[in-house]
């Protein structure tokens, strides 16, 4: 039906923190390392696929009720550990296909579990703990919110199968009764349903798109150049505000995303009566 | 004479929002004149509303100061598109703003949306992401309520708005679930789930399972003044912190098979306040 998971995700989580990931207790979708990026001690944790996965619909590289209570974990775990120093960085490496989508998955709340995951992610940002997020691969809908959508700075990879959208293009096809190339046309015209990060790029809700990088097979070069424009994310937001006000700031969202900014200006002028 | 309680749902986002504000309070922003509609409809052959679909007001709950942000079930499925959401998410910014200057705003959110508007899809996620945001830095300060009265309830990245409130409030007619259930119909077959039995989709994501599972704080009737006192005493009640209950859930989820799930009604038995204990 549909291509094997991605591994991308893994892949990345293990160039950058040189190991396995693998949590005691928690399920082997959810990897959590330490990396060293510039002078700090980066907490990365990683969403990835597991065939074997206990919940049916979560095989696929999906964030099920399991991963996100687990992201929530690990965040919090990360935010109560005592520290010398700064709060220490997270960065969430991003390569989900989207939320899980199944009849036990509602029951049991899965909404309520990613809303664990932002609530806890946002915590730590808040702390003032950079959270930064680094798109590998695809960053669909629930999957984003609950794993990378509350950083304060996003950075991408320049590659193909590097997607933001709130739906995976083939089930916005069947929703919309469209098919993927007329949503492929529809996107060079409209850019919000683009899925392409270029595009993504062009609404001012990224930090920077790292340009030449090997995505798939990244080289030892490719580590590198991302490492560093993870660390130079980490003092950006170290020197800002620990909200998500940067991705109305650029001037690619001050072009199409004015809207935004718009609403913001009027409802503040009109907040308190005259 | 007994007099028939008034519906909520019937109401508009607009009369909505004046109910759950003190009498004569009401003062609605960015009102339908100010003419800020969706620049991205239009390029799609849709009409764009004048308010896009969210009533922003300003007013007093029980005589403080107040904000309500209501979303209109009527117009494109209550849809989160960038305006509609650059609503929530800047009323949110104002009232955690103000909070900082030491003049707290009781929030009340009402909730009746199917999610991100696939039309502006990559700006109604970034909204939903900004909501989630304010929601969290504000419940640092004062409570936020959330309401879910139905018919449209409230799903896709909206569904974790609600369970980040402070307090949910759920009538029976209210669904509250993350997907959709056609969207799970056309995703994970109708085996998964059939969307068109109501009783079931009820079971499992509507107000009254909600409630009996913890995972909402009040059910009310739809009653427009009983859902208004209601918002007014989640002010005063102690707020729900189901969303930092980490190690609690992982526990409860531990013990639960997937293969072999429990119903809805074992679900109850399961998570009810008793069973928590």
């Amino acid at each position: 039906m549909s291509a094997p998971p991605s591994t991308r995700g893994l892949r990345w989580f293990k160039a950058l923190t040189g190991e396995e990931g693998l949590v005691p207790g928690a399920p082997r979708t959810v990897r959590v390392a330490d990396a060293r990026i510039g002078g700090d001690l980066a907490r990365c944790i990683a969403v990835v696929a597991d065939a074997a996965n206990r919940f049916p619909r979560a095989r696929a590289g999906e964030l099920g009720i399991d991963e996100a209570w687990t992201l929530a974990q690990q965040v919090r775990r990360t935010l109560a550990e005592p520290t010398a120093g700064p709060p220490r960085p997270l960065l969430a490496i991003v390569d989900v296909s989207s939320q899980a989508y199944g009849r036990r998955e509602e029951l049991l709340g899965i909404h309520l579990a990613c809303a664990a995951a932002v609530d806890a992610y946002a915590s730590a940002r808040l702390a003032g703990h950079p959270l930064i997020a680094l798109l590998v691969g695809k960053a669909m809908s629930g999957g984003l919110l609950a794993h990378g959508y509350q950083a304060n700075r996003i950075l991408a990879l320049d590659a193909a199968a590097v997607q933001v959208h709130a739906m995976s293009q083939e089930a916005a096809a069947r929703i919309t009764r469209r098919t993927v190339e007329e949503l492929g046309e529809l996107g060079e015209r409209i850019v919000p349903m683009a899925y392409d990060i270029r595009s993504f790029a062009r609404l001012g809700l990224l930090w920077r798109l790292i340009e030449g990088v090997n995505a798939e097979a990244p080289a030892a070069a490719d580590v590198e150049r991302v490492r560093t424009a993870l660390a130079e994310a980490i003092a950006d937001a170290r020197a800002a505000p620990p909200d998500l006000r940067q991705r109305l700031q650029s001037a690619e969202a001050r072009t199409l995303r004015a809207a935004s900014l718009s609403v913001r200006q009027r409802l503040a002028a009109q907040w308190d009566e005259a | 004479m007994i007099a028939l309680p008034a519906s909520f749902i019937e109401l508009t986002a607009r009369e909505r929002a004046r109910v759950i504000l003190d009498a004569g309070s009401f003062r609605e922003l960015l009102g339908p004149f100010e003419r800020l509609k969706s620049p991205w409809l239009p390029l799609q052959e849709v009409v764009a509303q004048a308010d896009d679909g969210v009533v922003v007001a300003r007013g007093r709950i029980a005589g403080h100061r107040a904000a309500v942000a209501a979303i209109e079930g009527a117009y494109q499925g209550g849809s989160i598109g960038e305006v509609s959401g650059a609503k929530i998410a800047a009323a949110l910014e104002l009232a955690v703003r103000d909070c900082e200057r030491g003049a707290p705003v009781r929030m009340v959110l009402l909730l009746e949306t199917g999610g991100v508007r696939l039309q502006e899809a990559n700006l109604g996620l970034a909204a939903i992401a900004e909501i989630h945001a304010g929601i969290v830095a504000l419940r640092r300060h004062v409570p936020v309520i959330g309401v879910v009265a139905g018919e449209v309830g409230c799903f896709g990245g909206m569904s974790l708005a609600a369970a980040l409130c402070s307090r949910l409030i759920v009538t029976r007619q209210a669904r509250l679930g993350m997907n959709g259930p056609e969207v799970i119909e056309q995703e994970a077959g109708i085996g998964e789930l059939d969307a068109s039995d109501a009783p079931l989709v009820w079971s499992l994501m509507g107000g009254a399972q909600r409630y009996a599972t913890g995972l909402a704080d009040a059910l009310v009737e739809d009653d427009a003044a009983q859902i208004a006192r209601e918002v007014r005493a989640a002010f005063e009640r102690p707020p729900a912190a189901r969303t930092t209950e980490v190690e609690r859930y992982r526990q409860r989820l531990a013990a639960i098979d997937p293969q072999h799930p429990p119903t809805a009604e074992g679900l109850r038995r399961l998570w009810s306040a008793e069973g928590s204990r």
